[in-house]
């Protein structure tokens, strides 16, 4: 069988001397692009990322990267708004990725399996006093732990948790899971000084001999307007009467309650009356359901807790036991214009929620922090004009969530120790965006999204028992592996899989090569790839 | 042991001691009973282990013989005529691969006219093919020949086709001489092929090959039948050793010695050939014959060698070259260059045409007389071809002339019942 | 349904390969030791459906064989590409030779195997649809006719390639190749029965036919496994798009196929015995525009002088496909296809 006949029979593999990747004109790239969701997080997080890992059932793995950016999947899993899901490519396909109830199940998981932050940094002996115990002074306070850095974080209330404690009610973030969240960062080794009242930063500074601060003091203060009100009319403002509740304190309001604006607060002040004992909860509100600021989710969920509304209306004047609603039509622009028409409304209460602000009478010898419409101002680092002072959170313009704050937090954190470390901060490629137009969607399986679970409505009447409940692991699981891992490879081995050439190379750690002796240029490889992560290059020739 | 038996199934006998493993089939008269008989005996499990397919076509049953070839087990087919042109280009495919098939071919002429009877046109057709093509000039050596086909195929990986007159061979029942198994067995070794399709060893066999090295290969296949030269003549010396018996070898002279004139043919017409020539021996004429049993590879030097003590040579073949003349004579031709050898074309034997021993002792006189031109076509009505020529003159578009000739001489077309 | 339902993640059953799946359900592409049964350096066009048909069919029915097979192969574009002197692409033995004989070739090789018993050792026996459906037809039927224990594989570009793109019996009708070229009033190839060879094959009553196309390997790899569970013929027709013979880019081979499916114009089913088994449905079903638009050879039938009445012709024979083979469930909502794709996390 040595005797093979000559040029007849050949020896296998032989075509491998054959390097046809001179015919290529162009060449395969491995890329990775921002997702969509990640782009719109608040927070920074690397959401993909963690879907990812948590595609495959690791969800310590998963929590771990989620917790890079955000110490408080638990919490955000339940009150954070998701830009995210409405950023989500998915909705093209059919709807949004369940992120944010994949983000509460890790966050739930992780406290059910005692799962601890990373251990703080090597001590930097830097020091960073971080005021107002907020979401941005949390994740402030987390991040700068992680980098080595003592924290002093100072809060006047009581209880740690800011906004996050007295703006958001029980039923929408447990208690518990408030807590423990925090607790968890405390951990870290935060100084934390409660019902300390900072009434002069500079003083501060100089006693605790600081080397940055940031200020995270939230917009405490509910705006008030002036309505004319007869002698015995009750009305509070919606973030006094939350913080009440929270403190276990709730005012009276009667049986008839009116809720003054269209915000998250409007429908948070409205569910917890109802839940207080309100057999009327009326959010009166002076332009439409579209113009309305509240999240659809939060609306619905009032409607269905039995609270109405009244729109297009402002309330004139208020009395013991009724108010006068002016009607309004909007005009050309979309304002609302009064009409004349009045209509008196019974109700026992008036809840104003109309919009918060800072109380920024601490930095009154700070003179060179320039303060506009109320909001610090800060640079791109979140740096004042202020020597080593940041702020972030409600008190800088931003958009006001506990996300932007939690984002504000870390990229303070970042600003804070590169000032310290008297080095400029790096500034952070970022990724072109994976638009929809990259991905190539027939791969991705039909899958429905996965709908939460509601606690009934008739429970939810008397109690503060969470309203919206957790998924169980296996529509996690589910809802985690509907992500389409937009411009990020998941190793799907479409491009192994597809070169007519068998220019790929597959290696055991899941990452992939192309070899590029063989590689025609085809393209294919790109064409297939499902999350568009792999781009053509012009050779150059 | 010798026996009365007819050549197809001495053939097949003979095939079946060589213990082929595949066995391809497709009827064709004069080849059915050979093929037919194997049949049976794979049938009966007398043949075994053996697969006796019954494929769709020639061209099917030479591709399943290179299939099983390539596979490593002996295959072995046969055919005629038509068959053989339908399945040509696996003929030529069989020889370009080196794969050692065997086939009887019972020579047939080829149509059209359609005709079931004997001539040699079949062969001729595939002579540049790359097969070695060795001519039976009687049933024993038919069906000897086979067993040294195979010998000689698997020696060299080159395929060998046995070809045996149809019907006058084929379908005659004369006195053979059977070989046991055993002596078969010493014979022909189990075939150990050159290349095989292996999953163990896995190669690529049927490349397409570029002007780069054909004719390479070409040369390399040429060189290889030239090999057989060699061993054609010792493989049938070591099968006279054997069995006793003279078969085979490349060229066989009677009474040539002292020849002026030698007669040059192949296959069973070299039996009335010498019968013939007795007769003009008898005569007092110095007539031989020289019998050629291997026309691929063409044994020039053998022939040249027997023929060279004679001054004329009259080539008779049972085949012919429209618009040139003999096949075989112009082999012989080139196989005498530089000689003084006068070399005569006698065609006879076409589509069946009884080569009767009247005839052809006419013919050596003939010979002996100086009278024989460059090319005769042996017993041809002159009359018909004569009247035909004149029709054609008269009118240009006459038809075919075949038909008009079969209407002059009273044939009707619905006796090729056999076909 | 021979393809095994995959559990649902990201990709499911769609991609090559899956992460999450367990080593059994995982794709024989998605292997990093698969044969590679046509190694690179192969001649092949850019973004050739075939030299890809070839290697995904060839892996999977070496898996399947535990690397016990043997390749015959028909002369085409596959054989030239893959064996010029001195180089061969090929790891699997493999025999070309001739266009039209690669069926009988490998009953031969099946017989010799059969007679060595070799009984493990399986057989394929792959060509062109020219050399399946045309020239190689004869001793295709006479294979399938006495049941050998071969599978053949009908690598369908939709024409010869080879010899530069002229039409064959399974060139669809209106494609312009260069033996039917758009000048007359019947542009490109004209309007007849086709040559069905999927339903050839199973009027033979072989035990196993079925179709498959490039744009889905999970499928393609079920039906090779499938046919080498069965012992005597088999017929896999594949249909590969030829981007140089289509006029097609490169890089959407796979999206052609796909198209070709999900248009209906190339219905993708298996049959046991002669009856059809299963079906594999359209996804999303698409107007056959989308599918001829991408391609060059149908060119004529849009742009300045459209042929709509040709167009709505090629959707008729489309509908009669989905119709013949039920590749649209009616009933079927998008809620149970959910159902059944989440069937149980991994
Ligand atoms: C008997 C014979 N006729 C014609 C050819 C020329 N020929 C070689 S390949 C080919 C076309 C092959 O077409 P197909 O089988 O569809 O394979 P493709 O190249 O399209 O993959 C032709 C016509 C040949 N080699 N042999
Ligand atoms: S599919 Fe293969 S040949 Fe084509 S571009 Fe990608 S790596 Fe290159
Ligand atoms: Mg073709």
């Amino acid at each position: 069988m040595n005797q093979r006949p000559f040029a007849i029979t050949l020896d296998v593999g032989s075509s491998r001397s054959n390097h046809t990747g001179s015919w290529r004109v162009e060449r395969p790239n491995y890329v990775n692009r921002l997702p969509p969701c990640n782009n719109a997080c608040p927070a920074g997080e690397n959401i993909q990322g963690w879907l990812y890992e948590a595609e495959s059932g690791d969800y310590e793995a998963a929590w771990r990267t989620l917790v890079e950016e955000n110490p408080f999947p638990a919490i955000m899993g339940r009150i954070c708004f998701h830009p995210c899901e409405s950023a989500c490519n998915r909705v093209q396909v059919d709807e949004a990725v369940g992120i944010n109830a994949v983000e509460r199940f890790l966050g739930d998981y992780a406290l059910e399996h005692g799962l601890r932050l990373p251990d703080a940094g090597p001590a930097t002996g830097k020091r960073v006093l971080v005021v107002g115990a907020g979401p941005a002074g949390l994740s402030a306070a987390y991040h700068l732990r992680r980098q080595g850095h003592h924290v002093r974080l100072v809060d006047s209330s009581a209880q740690l948790g800011g906004m996050m404690r007295y703006g958001i009610p029980a039923y929408r973030l447990p208690r518990a899971v408030l807590d423990a969240e925090i607790q968890r960062v405390i951990d870290m080794g935060v100084e934390v000084m409660l019902n300390h009242n900072v009434d002069d930063i500079e003083i501060e500074r100089e006693s605790g001999r600081f080397d940055a601060i940031f200020l995270a003091v939230g917009a405490q203060l509910g705006k008030r307007v002036n309505i004319p009100a007869g002698d015995s009319a009750r009305i509070l403002d919606a973030v006094s009467f939350l913080h009440e509740v929270a403190d276990e304190n709730p005012p009276l309001l009667g049986r008839r309650v009116v809720i003054y604006g269209g915000g998250d607060t409007a429908m948070d002040a409205a569910r917890t009356a109802r839940r207080l004992g309100a057999t009327e909860a009326v959010v009166v509100y002076r332009r439409n359901q579209e113009k309305m600021p509240a999240h659809v989710e939060e609306y619905e969920q009032a409607l269905g807790e039995g609270v109405t509304m009244r729109w297009l209306s402002t309330i004139n004047k208020v009395d013991a036991d009724k108010i006068v609603i002016e009607k309004m039509r909007l005009n050309a622009e979309g304002f609302p214009e009064a009409t004349g028409e009045y209509e008196e409304l019974g109700t026992d209460a008036v809840v104003l929620a109309l919009g918060q602000d800072t109380d920024l009478s601490l930095l009154a010898r700070a003179s060179d922090i320039e303060v506009n419409d109320g909001s610090v101002q800060v640079a791109e680092n979140l740096m004042t004009n202020g020597r080593g002072i940041f702020a972030g959170g409600d008190a800088v313009p931003a958009e006001r969530t506990a996300t932007v704050a939690v984002g504000h937090g870390k990229k303070a954190a970042r600003g804070i120790d590169a000032y310290v470390r008297g080095a400029t901060p790096e500034p952070v490629a970022k990724h072109a965006l994976a638009e929809f137009a990259t991905l190539n969607t027939w791969y991705y399986s039909d899958a429905e999204r996965t709908q939460r679970p509601e606690l009934e409505k008739v429970r939810r009447q008397d109690n503060f028992e969470e309203v919206v409940l957790g998924l169980t692991e296996r529509n996690a699981l589910f809802e985690a592996r509907r992500c389409m891992s937009c411009g990020n490879c998941f190793e799907c081995d479409n491009c192994f899989g597809v070169c007519p050439d068998n220019a790929v190379l597959k290696f055991s750690d899941g990452t992939y090569e192309f070899n590029l002796d063989y590689c025609k240029g085809c393209g294919i490889c790109a064409h297939e790839c499902p999350c568009g992560a792999i781009e053509m290059v012009p050779e150059r020739i | 042991m010798l026996q009365q038996i007819e050549g197809s199934r001495a053939v097949a006998e003979t095939v079946a001691l060589c213990r082929p493993e595949v066995v391809c089939a497709y009827p064709i008269s004069p080849q059915t009973h050979i093929i037919e008989a194997v049949g049976v005996m794979v049938k009966e499990g007398r043949l075994s282990p053996c697969e006796f397919i019954n494929v769709e076509s020639e061209f099917a049953a030479m591709s399943v013989a290179i299939g099983a070839s390539a596979t490593g087990a002996r295959a072995y087919t046969a055919t005629a005529s038509q068959g053989l042109l339908y399945m040509m280009e696996a003929v030529y495919n069989a020889a370009g691969l080196g794969l050692p098939i065997v086939m009887t071919l019972a020579n047939r002429a080829i149509g059209a006219p359609i005709n079931i009877w004997n001539d040699h046109s079949d062969a001729m057709a595939v002579r540049d093919s790359g097969w070695i093509q060795l001519f039976a000039e009687t049933n024993q050596e038919a069906a000897d020949l086979h067993v040294q086909a195979f010998r000689l195929a698997e020696e060299l990986s080159v395929p060998v086709m046995v070809c045996m007159d149809g019907f006058i061979l084929t379908h005659a029942v004369e006195g053979v001489d059977l070989l046991d198994q055993a002596s078969v067995d010493r014979f022909l070794p189990p075939y150990e092929p050159r290349q095989v399709l292996d999953p163990e060893h896995p190669v690529s066999i049927g490349a397409m090959v570029g002007p780069e090295a054909f004719p390479e290969v070409r040369y390399l296949a040429h060189l290889r039948q030239l090999d057989a030269l060699h061993r054609i003549p010792a493989i049938a010396e070591e099968f006279l050793t054997a069995t006793g018996r003279q078969s085979g070898g490349l060229v066989h002279s009677y009474r040539t010695e002292d020849a002026d004139t030698i007669v040059v043919a192949m296959g069973s017409v070299l039996g009335t050939i010498k019968d013939a020539v007795d007769i003009r021996r008898e005569a007092g004429e110095r007539i031989g014959v020289l019998g050629i049993t291997s026309f691929r590879p063409f044994p020039a030097r053998a022939v040249r060698q027997a023929l060279s003590g004679a001054s004329q040579i009259v080539v008779l073949e049972k085949a012919f070259s429209i618009g040139h003349g003999g096949v075989l004579a112009t082999d012989v031709a080139m196989a005498l260059q530089g000689t003084n050898c006068i070399i005569r074309e006698v065609v006879a034997g076409l589509g069946g045409r009884p080569i009767t021993r009247q005839s052809l002792v006419a013919l050596f006189y003939k010979a002996a007389q100086g009278e024989l031109g460059a090319l005769l076509f042996l017993d041809l009505d002159m009359d018909v071809v004569d009247r035909e020529v004149e029709r054609m003159k008269a009118n240009r578009r006459s038809g075919p002339s075949a038909e008009n000739v079969l209407r002059d001489l009273g044939v009707t077309r619905g006796e090729g019942a056999l076909s | 349904m021979t393809k095994r339902p995959v559990r649902f993640y990201q990709v499911g059953s769609f991609a090559v390969g899956n992460r999450l799946l367990s080593d059994e359900e995982r794709t024989v592409q998605s292997d990093p030791d698969r044969t590679n049964s046509i190694d690179s350096g192969h001649r092949a066009c850019q973004g050739c459906g075939e030299a890809l048909g070839a290697r995904y069919a060839l892996d999977a029915a070496m898996r399947a064989t535990n690397n016990q097979l043997v390749a015959v192969n028909a002369t085409g574009c596959l054989e030239v590409f893959s064996t010029p002197y001195p180089e061969t692409s090929w790891r699997i033995p493999w025999l070309h030779s001739l266009f039209g004989n690669a069926p009988a070739v490998a009953t031969g090789v099946a017989a010799a195997l059969r007679v060595k018993g070799q009984s493990e050792v399986r057989v394929v026996s792959q060509g062109g649809d020219g050399g399946t459906v045309d020239i190689g037809f004869g001793c295709l039927s006479g294979m399938f006719e006495r049941n050998d224990d071969v599978l053949y594989i009908c690598y369908d570009n939709e024409g010869y390639m080879n010899t530069g793109v002229q039409r064959s019996g399974a060139t669809p009708p209106a494609a312009r190749t260069a033996t039917t070229d758009v000048v007359g009033p019947q542009p490109g190839n004209t309007f007849g029965q086709g040559k069905d060879l999927p339903r050839i094959a199973m009027a033979h009553d072989v035990a196993y036919v079925a179709t498959a196309t490039v744009a889905d390997l999970h499928d393609l790899e079920a039906k090779v496994e499938r046919a080498m569970a069965f012992r005597g013929a088999r017929y896999l027709h594949v249909l590969v798009p030829c981007p140089l013979g289509w006029g097609s880019a490169a890089n959407e081979t796979i999206h052609v196929a796909r198209l070709a499916k999900e248009t209906g114009m190339f219905p993708v089913f298996e049959a046991e015995y002669g009856v059809v088994t299963s079906v594999s449905k359209i996804r999303h079903q698409t107007p056959v525009e989308e599918y001829l638009k991408l391609q060059k050879r149908f060119a004529h039938l849009f742009g300045k002088n459209p042929r709509p009445e040709i167009v709505a012709h090629l959707q008729e024979l489309a509908n009669r496909n989905i119709a013949r083979y039920g590749l649209i469930d009616r009933e079927e909502t998008p809620a149970a296809r959910h159902a059944s794709t989440s069937e149980e996390p991994a």
